[in-house]
């Protein structure tokens, strides 16, 4: 396997520090953008590179840059650390292990939207990941590379961290700008987007941690070099957290295109002895739900390919489910989830979700008929297209998925 | 007199310089994680004092509050010892992992131990499915992730936690 873009302290160690960092490419390209290079040529270098948002929606990250106006100002961006999708824990790792190369990614995408303070909205539960970015920020600030007048150009630019407070709801970024802005986090009505109505009404490109750490090898190696890892519509390399019922869950950075099969066979060392694949969720708790057959096994994961299959690739979260678990127990799981996450702004979400929880529950506890399958698919089923944010419509899908496939597991809970 | 204000005039002044002069209300959610360090919860007073240096209202600082988990309204255990029990760390035995636990402390989820230096809660995913079982410890100012754990080793820990009295 080649060397890792990403988790690259898995090949260099400490690279955590800056001198290490700096020793192994570190900073030139962020020294290249701004000494060197226009803006907008970095902004274009980054839509040419083709990548694709990789905290869930998979929007080309330059297309979103080039969406703010050029008479608003000031702008700002904004780093999305909020990871709290279950089934996720990617982000966690490069921040930890490799907190440079997504700083110098956030500071690039700060050059080419010629913002000045930007921040990094960081889970209230990394609190120590909080820490450790203050410290490594100071240290730029000595170094030079963060401050006024950098590389004696006339650009200035300040990072700062803001930490939540327990809130899967931030992850959504409007719900996350509210939350920077002192407000509890709930989404706001679009439009008018960040891109134009974004953090203290100025516009703002908020950016997953992993699709700014993806920014530095772009610039400083070029958008062809980038190109030459995964497909066509999805280039690049991703992390996917496995996780579920595998011998190996982790995170592996692999190829967009990557098969199911291999990901959780070659790489993840298969299911335990005696249990067999019974379904993947690709998008965590968010997932609609893909029964593992052949076919399905030999999916590529890339954004399109897992669509055409029913499904999303969303933050590339693996869950695996083996022949033991009871998808009914499953969705009672991921129901009771969104149910606690809902920000309880828009009734559809508040309502449903609450609604769902107590249906699951009786179903779980074999205290359900046949007719509570169908108002639990119902409920689903009208919650959809009316939420204010995704996190409604992600609390439906492994619901009205996990029926239709899987009906039988719901009927055997049934009472008697 | 501003207590918190006293306190921490240094740490205050670097989060207000972290947001526009205009737009000092956004310091609450830092202001918040500062006024609990020490009691482990907000008090009404700190809620009084923050309104005051934010020049917001105390309404909408407690609906904060009550908003986002981390932040707590009443004196619980010294240490919360957070499980996550999501589908990810059920699928590796949290569920029971947590009962066991509960069952070899004495405690039931969301309740504090005898000497009120641990309260155990459940709590949604943490970002650590692949080495569930898995929680966090909340406390003294700090947070802490515990992974890969076993009944034995989480019960040692929380006997370690406990036996901190003296240092408080």
């Amino acid at each position: 396997m080649s060397a890792h873009r990403i988790l690259r302290h898995r090949d260099i160690p400490n690279i955590a520090s800056l001198e290490t960092y700096r020793a192994n490419g570190g900073f030139e390209g962020f020294r290249k953008a701004v000494a060197g290079m226009q803006p907008g040529d970095v902004l274009n270098e980054v839509k040419l590179s083709g990548l694709r948002g990789r905290g869930g929606a998979g929007f080309p990250a330059g297309v979103k840059w080039s969406f703010l106006p050029n008479n608003l100002w000031p702008h700002y961006v904004v780093a999305n650390a909020d990871e709290s999708e279950p089934g996720t824990f990617k982000d966690r790792e490069i921040l930890e292990s490799n907190p440079f190369q997504f700083l110098e990614g956030l500071m690039i995408a700060s050059y080419a939207v010629q913002a000045h303070d930007s921040y990094v909205y960081l889970r209230g539960e990394f609190w120590q990941i909080a820490k450790l970015l203050d410290g490594k920020i100071a240290e730029l600030e000595q170094a030079g590379l963060l401050g006024e007048k950098l590389f004696g150009t006339e650009y200035s630019l300040r990072l700062h961290t803001h930490l939540g407070a327990g809130a899967y709801i931030c992850g959504e970024e409007t719900a996350l700008l509210e939350s920077i802005e002192g407000f509890r986090g709930q989404p706001r009505l679009r439009p008018p987007f960040p891109a134009v109505y974004g953090l203290f009404g100025k516009p703002t490109v908020i950016n997953n941690v992993e699709t700014l750490a993806n920014v530095p090898g772009i610039i400083a190696n070029g958008s062809a070099w980038f190109r030459e890892q995964g497909t066509e519509k999805s280039p690049g390399v991703k992390v996917f957290s496995l996780s579920g019922c595998v011998n190996k869950p982790g995170n592996y950075e692999l190829p967009l295109g990557t098969t199911f099969r291999e990901l959780i066979f070659n790489y993840g060392g298969g299911l335990p002895e005696g249990r067999n694949i019974k379904a993947i969720m690709p998008a965590g708790a968010s997932s609609s739900l893909i029964t593992a057959d052949d076919r399905a096994l030999d999916t590529p994961m890339d954004y399109e390919s897992v669509a055409a299959i029913g499904s999303t690739l969303g933050s590339a979260s693996v869950i695996v489910l083996d022949d033991s678990v009871n998808i009914a127990w499953m969705v009672n799981k991921t129901v009771e989830f969104f149910k606690h996450e809902s920000c309880g702004k828009c009734t559809p979400c508040r309502e449903g979700t609450y609604w769902m929880s107590h249906i699951t529950e009786r179903i779980v506890k074999g205290e359900a008929g046949k007719e509570d399958i169908d108002l639990l698919n119902s409920v689903a089923r009208n919650m959809q297209g009316k939420c204010l944010c995704a996190l409604g419509e992600f609390s439906t899908m492994a619901v009205v998925t996990g029926i239709e496939q899987f009906r039988a597991d719901f009927e055997k809970l049934q009472r008697s | 007199m501003n207590q918190l204000l006293q306190k921490y005039p240094q740490e205050i002044q670097a989060v207000l310089a972290r947001y526009p002069a205009d737009r000092k209300r956004s310091a609450v959610m830092p202001l918040l994680h500062l006024a609990q360090q020490e009691p482990g919860y907000i008090t009404k007073q700190a809620m009084l004092e923050i309104a005051e240096i934010l020049e917001m209202p105390v309404t909408d600082i407690d609906s904060i509050v009550g908003f986002y988990t981390l932040f707590h309204e009443q004196a619980e255990g010294r240490y919360h010892v957070q499980v996550c029990t999501d589908l990810p760390c059920a699928l590796r035995g949290a569920d029971e992992f947590l009962r066991q636990l509960c069952e070899n402390i004495g405690v039931k989820v969301g309740e504090t131990t005898p000497d009120g230096m641990v309260t155990i809660e459940e709590v949604k995913c943490l970002a650590g499915c692949h080495r569930a079982p898995m929680f966090q410890v909340q406390g003294d100012g700090d947070i802490s992730y515990h992974e890969n754990q076993t009944v034995e080793s989480a019960a040692a820990l929380i006997q370690d936690l406990r036996n901190r009295k003296e240092a408080a």
